[in-house]
């Protein structure tokens, strides 16, 4: 930061106000919209269910309470609560997992490949649209009929291989797959874009020396390649964790957290448009700040690395 | 050609066939709602789309029951001719039908040693006689469907037939003003762009005159003040939601277009200053002290130096920012929900009020899609650019 303080040149000193008018829009606008409101959800937190008393005022004899840390407790404790956390985490391996790994893959064959133009902007296309549209597009994949006509492509194919037709949206034990692969269709084209960068960046000599020497291009990616880019990789493994944890509309859209796929962001979402519970939304909000910081700090870090490195 | 040759090319062959393969499975879902929002609604739900180019419903059936004797045009029999609209009336329904085909004919069984057909057959055989009789003629492919998303039509007809009879809704007027008809995804088409455009300049310029402050003026504090705001990138959103729409209950401004653009105004602007400051801050130092040594006042150098020279990164600010507001559920949903229904609440909503009704949903997406799309393939440099750049942003 001192480097670019010399960068400015001295005769641009104009006065004390000056600056102030260039800056000060963005600043107001920024305390009023993004500071005082997440210092007030912090402070909501430990408070009732219309923000007016202490939490602990929630508590009833008899049950346990953790006094000013009531929505806490609720928010880590209530069965409802659980089946969230349980179902972010299975988010958040399978859906990170399932775009790096397709991603890596698109990117490396697409390099071989004539079309690879073409190839990528057909993986990237869903990045344009929203969750709900997404979420329209695969409701009508599952569509799940009680008739001898199947119109969901999923249950024609499974019936004509002559299996029984599946309830993928409301069958707990399939459910949240077919939420994540949403999720994986939509996203795989952000890793994908990010790796294949990285990948052209690996020097062509190292990998002609390999080939030479009799490595497999299989031997060639992993002890190769990989290495390489593994900072990348790492960067949109946490950017992707980031955002995986706040997962909404796809719930939202294709099942409103019902039949036991309910997710952090969507019960936020309900404690306090559904249930007007204010203080325990601030408290799930909160955890999911909470959940999110060390990656962003993570992430803001490793890119610095890599800016110093150029 | 040579040995080496076809070596080379059956190498490459798995790499092409799990590529084109992955390709396949990520644009059918996509090509498959295309198909079906351009279906008649009758055919949607008694038919996979992908069946869009088949043989007619029920012409199998018909077929193997009846063209023995009725002939393949069904004109064979002239007293049962079945392309005359006046003996097909009389069994419009697969039971009436089935009823017909179980009494004796002269004497004789209807169908003779043929096997009796399923409800289900007698029920597309019907559905095939109303065809050739011609008393029901369905293309394979219609614009009905988005019409009456456009125009907010939920009835049992569409609209064009109904407003053709005089039978439409209490609030539809056949005309042109049906397109701000509130339930229609005309309006919410035109509340997203009330939204997205204003939403995606602001921040812009309000992020430029920052960042060029940041670049370009001397003052204290600018340095832990850029730290700070470039820093609230990592608030989420969701964290500000409940004291925001609070406040606004308190203001007046839950529901009001004004609430949603200072909300996504602020959540633009700390990516936006970042971006603009680092690429202003790139420029070449000469050109701005060549300005001020000719007595450019701070604003000149602004208006006329900075802003045009930026505008590679303002495009790829500008495309992220629009659509990721044009893509956005929650904040719609929190801040404007049914008063001011944008896109995807429009859409969200009618999922959980129409349940199956295929035609309109897969329509209103694809309207929704529609902007998106072109930019993205129109701008797609651009848009790759900055999408990758701001996917960090809460």
């Amino acid at each position: 930061m001192a480097t670019s303080d010399e960068r400015v040149p001295k005769i641009m000193k104009q006065g004390r106000v000056v600056p102030w008018l260039y800056v000060a829009p963005a600043l107001l606008i920024m305390t009023a919209i993004i500071m005082y409101p997440a210092i007030n959800t912090f402070l909501l937190s430990f408070k009732n269910a219309d923000g007016t008393l202490s939490a602990a005022s929630a508590c009833v004899p008899g049950e346990p309470c953790w006094g000013i840390f009531e929505n806490f407790r609720y928010a880590l404790t209530a069965p409802i609560m659980q089946s969230a956390f349980r179902n972010n985490l299975l988010w958040v391996i399978l859906m990170v997992g399932g775009t790096v790994s397709m991603g890596l893959l698109i990117a490396v064959l697409a390099e071989r490949v004539r079309y690879e133009a073409l190839a990528k902007a057909i993986i990237f296309m869903p990045m344009a649209i929203s969750f709900v549209g997404a979420g329209i597009i695969w409701k009508f994949v599952y569509a799940y009929g009680t008739g001898r006509v199947q119109i969901g492509l999923l249950n024609a194919i499974v019936t004509s291989l002559g299996g029984d037709t599946v309830s993928w949206l409301s069958q707990p034990a399939i459910n949240n797959f077919s939420l994540i692969i949403v999720g994986v269709w939509m996203w795989t084209g952000f890793c994908m874009t990010i790796l294949s960068a990285a990948l052209k960046s690996v020097p062509d000599e190292i990998l002609e020396a390999a080939r030479v020497d009799g490595a497999s291009e299989w031997r060639v990616f992993w002890k190769i390649m990989v290495p390489i880019i593994m900072p990348t990789i790492a960067v949109v493994v946490t950017t992707m964790v980031i955002n995986v944890l706040k997962v909404f509309d796809i719930v939202y859209v294709m099942t409103g957290g019902n039949y036991g796929t309910e997710v952090i962001a969507n019960r936020m979402y309900g404690e306090m448009y559904i249930s007007h519970q204010s203080g325990r939304s601030a408290a799930i909000a909160v955890i999911l700040i909470l959940l999110t910081i060390p990656f962003m700090i993570w992430n803001v870090r490793r890119l610095r690395e890599q800016e110093a490195i150029r | 050609m040579s040995v080496e040759r076809i070596k080379k090319i059956l190498g490459h062959l798995p790499t092409h066939i799990v590529l084109i393969g992955l390709c396949a499975i990520w644009l059918i879902p996509a090509f498959g709602l295309l198909i079906t929002s351009l279906r008649p609604f009758q055919n949607i739900n008694t038919s996979g789309w992908w069946t869009v180019l088949a043989a007619p419903r029920g012409s199998e059936e018909y077929s193997q029951t009846c063209a023995s004797c009725h002939g393949s045009d069904g004109k064979a029999i002239a007293w049962a001719d079945h392309t005359d609209p006046e003996v097909v009336q009389q069994y419009p329904r697969s039971i009436k039908l089935l009823a017909m085909l179980k009494q004796d004919h002269k004497g004789q069984p209807h169908l003779g040693d043929i096997p009796m057909p399923e409800p289900q057959q007698a029920a597309d055989i019907a559905d095939y006689l109303k065809r050739i009789s011609g008393i029901e003629v369905r293309p394979r492919f219609t614009l009905n469907n988005y019409v009456d998303a456009l125009m907010g039509y939920r009835g049992r007809n569409n609209y064009v037939t109904d407003c053709a009879t005089g039978e439409q809704a209490l609030d539809l007027n056949c005309d042109t003003s049906d397109l701000l008809n509130p339930r229609g995804m005309g309006r919410a088409f035109l509340n997203s762009l009330l939204v997205a455009i204003p939403c995606t300049i602001l921040p812009i310029i309000l992020a430029s005159f920052a960042g060029y402050a940041f670049s370009w003026i001397h003052f204290r504090s600018r340095v832990w003040l850029f730290a700070l705001l470039v820093g609230l990138q990592i608030v989420p959103l969701q964290m500000t939601l409940i004291p925001i729409s609070r406040l606004y209950a308190q203001l007046g401004l839950n529901g009001t277009f004004l609430g949603i653009w200072l909300f996504h105004t602020g959540f633009g602007l700390p990516y936006a200053i970042y971006l603009m400051r680092n690429f202003l801050g790139s420029l070449p130092r000469d050109l701005f002290e060549s300005a001020y040594l000719d007595g450019a006042s701070h604003w000149t150098a602004f208006w006329r130096l900075a802003l045009p020279l930026s505008v590679p990164a303002l495009a790829s600010l500008g495309i992220f920012q629009f659509l990721w507001i044009w893509n956005d559920l929650l904040v719609a949903l929190v801040f404007l929900g049914g008063q001011k229904p944008v896109l995807t609440y429009q859409i969200s909503n009618m999922v959980s009020s129409l349940g199956a009704g295929w035609h309109l949903l897969t329509a209103a997406a694809f309207i929704s899609m529609a902007l998106p799309m072109i930019v993205f393939f129109s701008l797609q440099r651009y848009f790759v650019r900055g999408m990758l750049a701001g996917a960090v942003k809460g």
